[in-house]
């Protein structure tokens, strides 16, 4: 990856984050109520994005948001007032720079009119104002520097004029001149660093944020200006000296924000001179790289705060928000976090899973030592048993990330939800901080998607018909999340008319999922909305109603190694529970023997195990046993046919009988040796040095620092159906020395 | 685990002397080791380490070569049995047979051998090719040539091309596994 990419993956990376900060805000804009903190943060993100897009060329990009940018001025200057209509636009403007985004992230044309409409659209509130919002901007501007965006030539032309005196080194400026009564003269050195452009960041802007704090002379200086042959077009060759004649109330900090995102990009030196009585400052220059600097009284740090210093809106403009990514933030000092690559965190993981093995390896070997000795030894064992599990929760939080990366996005979805199916909706969200793995985190998106559209179309009633039978009009859908014995409980509850029992049970027999005339108990019921192909509602709208749904959010949530469940009032409403675990790295297992190899078994898969009686297997035709547990017929696979596996146990009746249930809620009868216990794994690849196997999910270690091979019960009941349950699957399992000798049965001493 | 230790672990050329031919610009330098009678070779660029026998846990439905996977340090990796690979039956292991761990481009994996012989810098003049192999066992494109070592034959392997078949590209495994490691 060469510089500019890298760079470019950053930019996304921190685009994707504005987009986010400014939908947020965009949310919770709205008519009346207008927080200027939330529009400045807006219009920063907006901002950043297309200063950025700037430096990379992306020419759409920027064009659009210059326009999204110019109605947030706007209304930043309360000249376009606050609507619906604007707030729905901006969010479609904000959906319009995420497509341009995506393209540019792709290297591909956006297609020609994707913002035709929405640039008209917001255009039609600047042309409600009258007034171009740019010319807001330039605030007290002097005629010999136009302050136009694109009006460049200012700047520079100015800094050619002086490239007599820069080449003669001479001081270009009016230093000697005195200071006007009741001005202040600042004297401003800034020499950025030749690779400043490349993070985005546009000294003109710096400059004419500068202007606008007073009276500017600004002074480019060429001396370091190659020679056309020699000239890189990405790097940075001038440096400028500013003479700055502002009022007293300007303070340094003012100055400050100005360079806030470059300070560490280049050379700043600041002074001040004031007319001599007037003592305002203390002008000496500080260390340029100290720019949170506590020494400026009564300022704001170092986090500009525009909407308090009207005198500073350039210091948002300064075009990048590298040092501030999530732009947003009112919380003020830079918050100290790092961006890690995810490979870098897995390592660790990965790393840290291998002590804790080894560990166990060690105090396993240490039982065997005689009581009373090694006292010592053990207790330092003991300690660092403690270190290894501490070391290994940290770690893994390193991972975790709160599921309010979620939550956020769902308050849209209800909006959109809402206006499309005309009801009034209230989400309301809590437990926002728990904390879960970043992969769960980033698979929660869609089976949340789901439920919530699931909640308001079906569950939710309209608000006639809830004022009529005495609920509030608007219906409420609440979001929540928990830790519950190491696994993330989400929730979403809504207070609409809950599950219809009897037309889903109707609907279920219609669609021949239930056999009609069975008798279902009302969990039972509520438990086919997960079918595949279930759906109740009369039409397909937009929203739901395919059928595709419910069965999709289940199957994702079993993928992820959790479950899903209902619990539903009629008239009251209807609870979905999900229950996840809090990392993909980990799986909570059952460890089961067969012959002399040792499996495990994925927790949630796990229905019981039992002991058949002789009187509840039943043969079938082509081999194949079945047993009756509960009142239910299961099919029975024998692990050791399966994969081949010589001294196992083959008569159900003396072994275990494990009930799995599979993602699609059939059930399974595995036959094992034994259970030998409960155990956390760490999930290893199998495919990453060999290949995927049927039936087998992944590998992990054990205690013993043995490989164990994690079952998939999916698979295992595909090879079952295929193989008729004797073992020959894809070849004769001639990996062992012989399928024989079943009558070398070992007889099982516990349960 | 303590008969898990690596014998030896091979990560440079420079400490150890060639036995045999002169040292020119065109040798490369190849790990010996002996199953049965046989002797053969391959590249010691390729060669990671090389351990002594651990247990290993079997593979379900698979052909008799491929032994079974072993933790290698936290990864997982297959252990195939160079013995069954060329028709001669599962090995028998004791604790003196070998491990060599090989990276075979992005993944690693083990061969499981009687016992290292020895360390050769081969010239590329000195290798004679395969000649035509009929035992249909051994494909000869399997093998990159044979160098004679002091009146005995070394056979060189192509590692690449005789494990060839156990990528996971020819099983592209279509159904998502339910578990993803991470």
């Amino acid at each position: 990856m060469d510089d500019l990419s890298r760079f470019k993956q950053t930019y996304f990376d921190e685009s994707a984050e504005l987009l986010a900060v400014a939908e947020a805000g965009l949310l919770r804009l709205a008519p009346g109520e207008i927080d200027m903190d939330e529009v400045n943060a807006i219009f920063r993100a907006v901002h950043s994005i297309k200063g950025g897009g700037g430096a990379f060329g992306f020419n759409d990009l920027v064009a659009f948001a210059h326009e999204f940018e110019t109605v947030m001025d706007g209304v930043r200057n309360a000249e376009i007032p606050v609507t619906t209509e604007l707030v729905d636009t901006l969010i479609r403007a904000n959906d319009v720079l995420a497509r341009l985004l995506a393209h540019a992230a792709d290297e591909t044309d956006a297609p020609a009119g994707t913002t035709d409409e929405t640039v008209t659209a917001l255009r039609r509130f600047l042309d409600k104002t009258g007034a171009p919002a740019e010319e807001q901007l330039s605030a007290p501007a002097d005629s010999l520097y136009p302050d136009d965006e694109d009006d460049e030539a200012g700047i520079f032309g100015d800094a050619l004029a002086a490239i007599q005196a820069a080449r003669d080194d001479q001081p270009a400026t009016v230093m000697s001149a005195p200071v006007p009564e009741g001005k202040l003269r600042w004297t401003i050195v800034f020499r950025p660093k030749a690779e400043l452009l490349l993070s985005g960041n546009e000294p003109t802007y710096m400059l004419r944020a500068l202007r606008r704090l007073g009276d500017a002379e600004v002074v480019c200086h060429l001396d370091k200006l190659p020679s056309l042959r020699d000239l890189d077009a990405e790097l940075l060759h001038l440096s400028w000296t500013v003479t700055l004649l502002a009022d007293p109330q300007i303070d340094r900090a003012q100055i400050d924000d100005v360079f806030e995102f470059v300070a560490d990009d280049c050379d700043i030196r600041i002074s001040a001179e004031a007319p001599p009585p007037a003592i305002i400052e203390p002008a000496d220059p500080l260390p340029a790289a100290n720019l949170p600097e506590p020494a400026a009284p009564g300022s704001p740090p170092a986090a500009p705060t525009p909407a308090t210093t009207p005198g500073s809106p350039g210091a948002a403009k300064t075009g990048d928000g590298a040092k501030r990514g999530n732009g947003g933030d009112h919380s003020g000092p830079t918050t100290h976090t790092i961006r890690v690559d995810l490979d870098k965190i897995d390592r660790l993981v990965n790393m840290v899973g291998e002590m804790v093995i080894t560990q166990a390896m060690i105090a396993e070997h240490l039982r065997d030592l005689p009581p009373g000795q090694f006292q010592e030894l053990l207790e330092g064992l003991e300690s660092l048993a403690q270190h290894t599990r501490e070391l290994r929760e940290s770690v893994m939080s390193i991972r975790a990330q709160p599921v309010s990366s979620v939550f956020s996005r769902m308050p849209r979805l209800v909006r959109e939800c809402a206006a499309a199916t005309g009801k009034e909706v209230m989400l309301v969200t809590s437990g926002e901080t728990t904390e879960v793995d970043k992969t769960v985190v980033e698979n929660l998106v869609d089976p949340l998607t789901h439920m919530i559209r699931n909640s308001i179309d079906h569950g939710l009633e309209g608000p006639e018909e809830r004022e009529r039978i005495g609920k509030p009009r608007a219906g409420t859908v609440h979001l929540s999340a928990a830790h519950r014995s190491g696994r993330i409980v989400i929730e979403v509850t809504d207070d609409g008319r809950g599950i219809n029992r009897a037309k889903v049970l109707s609907k279920a027999i219609e669609k021949g999922l239930v056999q009609p005339g069975s008798s279902l108990s009302d969990d039972e019921i509520d438990n086919l909305i997960f079918l595949p192909g279930f759906s109740t509602a009369d039409q397909v709208s937009n929203l739901s109603g395919r059928g595709v749904g419910m069965d999709v959010v289940r199957r994702n949530i079993s993928s992820l190694g959790g479950r899903i469940g209902v619990y539903s009032t009629p008239g009251e409403g209807s609870r979905f529970v999900l229950s996840l675990p809090l990392t993909l790295a980990v799986l909570d297992g059952m460890v089961i023997s067969v012959g002399d190899e040792r499996f495990v078994l994925p927790l949630t898969n796990i229905v019981e195990s039992l002991r058949p009686k002789p009187a509840d297997l039943h043969g079938l035709v082509n081999k194949c046993d079945v047993m009756m547990a509960r009142g239910e017929y299961v099919r029975l696979v024998h692990l050791h046919r399966l994969f081949g596996i010589p001294k196992a146990i083959d008569d159900a009746t003396k072994g275990l009988v494990v009930l799995v249930e599979t993602e699609d809620g059939s059930r399974l009868g595995l036959v094992v040796d034994e259970v030998l216990g409960q155990q956390q794994v760490v999930i290893k690849s199998l495919e990453a040095n060999f290949r995927r196997l049927d039936g087998v999910a992944a590998a992990t270690i054990l205690g013993d620092g043995r490989v164990a091979l994690i079952l998939d019960v999916a698979g295992l009941r595909e090879m079952s159906r295929h193989g008729a349950g004797n073992g020959a699957i894809t070849q004769p399992s001639s990996f062992l020395p012989a399928p024989a000798d079943r009558s070398d049965q070992r007889q099982r001493q516990t349960v | 685990m303590s008969s898990s230790t690596a014998i030896a672990t091979v990560n440079s050329r420079t400490d150890i002397q060639p036995a045999g031919a002169a040292v020119n610009g065109t040798e490369e330098q190849y790990v010996t080791f002996t199953v049965g009678s046989e002797e053969y070779g391959v590249n010691i660029l390729a060669v990671r380490e090389i351990r002594g026998w651990t247990p290993e846990s079997r593979l379900p439905n698979l052909p008799d070569y491929v032994r079974g996977v072993i933790n290698l340090r936290g990864i997982i990796i297959p252990i195939f049995d160079l013995r069954a690979r060329f028709g001669g039956g599962p090995t028998q292991v004791t604790k003196r047979h070998v491990v060599v761990v090989m990276q075979v481009g992005e993944r690693t994996r083990g061969i499981l051998v009687d016992a290292i012989s020895d360390i050769l810098a081969i010239g590329h003049d000195a290798i004679k090719p395969p000649p035509d192999v009929d035992s249909g066992l051994v494909d000869a494109e399997y093998l990159s040539g044979l160098y004679t070592a002091e009146n005995r034959m070394v056979t060189l392997l192509n590692v690449e091309k005789l494990f060839a078949g156990e990528h996971a590209d020819q099983d592209p495994g279509p159904r998502t596994p339910a578990l993803e490691a991470t």
